[in-house]
């Protein structure tokens, strides 16, 4: 229902509010799916710093909407295939929570019975993202950097170079 | 902002209180929920609230652009660094094991090191986003 009303709605201020709530909510259905890490991260990324960012962004572009083309028959056509096609590769997937699935056949064994005497941490979540999966890690962490970096370069480029403090800064 | 008289009371009662969490966030990642990235964001957030409220002058004071920038580039620095020095130490890249005397030890030093290093990197870098896009604005 709030997708809905996110789509629907013209004035983005209340569009980036909404999914605001919108993460709040998906934290919600991850805190009961017992993912306390998964929806802590939901919380304070989706909810808390995205839902700035955005507004900040919506104070450099204007919050309303631009009136949309009448003719909206082919995105229509490729959301329903889209859709119609993720649906029908659900259909193969194992049943929820089944513990038959390969995910739970895999390397989950091997983590929930050896991480206690192997890395010695009671949070499973933490000694499989840092150590037994210590590269993806290190990977995201680049992600956040190049971000950092990526958004540091694109707004200093066009700056204007009249104040001297900024001047100081566009020469670094 | 700077005369709401409320929110700048409030602010500055929670500040401390979003920073100390987020620092038990990091630190007790190992035992609870959370860990470097959340602590990171909520480290972050806690600027950025300052931010809000007070101004970018103000922010950019307190995190100067020049350190903050420093700061993202050195946690990414201390994970690969810990990942070299475990190679140095005779171990794979990023095997905890050799840090320490015994490999739990090891593990607990190289997950805490690289906890440090993500949080650093994550709230540095979300710390500039926010600086940057909010300075634009003000033009």
């Amino acid at each position: 229902m709030i997708a809905f009303a996110i789509i629907r709605l013209r004035g983005l201020l209340v569009v980036v509010m909404l999914s605001g709530i919108f993460s709040l909510h998906s934290a919600v259905i991850l805190l009961s799916l017992d993912a306390v890490d998964v929806a802590f991260t939901e919380a304070a990324v989706g909810a808390g710093i995205s839902t700035v960012l955005m507004l900040a962004t919506l104070s450099l572009t204007g919050s309303k909407e631009r009136e949309k083309p009448p003719h909206t028959v082919l995105p229509i056509l490729v959301v329903v295939a889209t859709g119609a096609a993720l649906i029908y590769g659900t259909l193969d997937m194992p049943r929820f929570g089944d513990p038959e699935a390969p995910v739970h056949q895999h390397v989950a064994p091997r983590y929930i019975e050896e991480s206690p005497r192997e890395v010695g941490i009671p949070n499973m979540v933490t000694s499989v993202l840092a150590s037994y999966r210590g590269y993806d890690t290190l990977g995201e962490v680049t992600v956040i950097f190049t971000a950092g970096i990526g958004v540091m370069l694109l707004l200093l480029g066009r700056k204007p170079k009249h104040n001297g403090e900024e001047g100081e800064e566009d020469s670094s | 902002m700077m005369h709401h008289i409320v929110l700048r009371v409030v602010a500055k009662l929670l500040i401390p209180c979003i920073l100390v969490f987020a620092l038990y966030v990091q630190f007790h990642g190992e035992y609870g929920p959370g860990g470097g990235f959340q602590a990171g964001v909520i480290f972050a957030s806690a600027f950025i609230l300052y931010g809000l409220i007070f101004g970018l002058e103000a922010l950019r004071r307190v995190a100067p652009p020049e350190a903050i920038r420093i700061l993202i580039a050195l946690g990414v620095l201390l994970f690969a660094g810990v990942g070299f020095a475990t190679l140095l130490l005779g171990g794979n890249f990023l095997d905890y094991n050799v840090l320490a005397g015994d490999p739990v030890a090891g593990q607990h030093l190289g997950i805490l090191l690289i906890e440090v290093g993500v949080g650093t990197t994550v709230a540095a870098a979300m710390i500039t986003i926010f600086v940057y896009f909010a300075g634009r604005g003000q033009r």
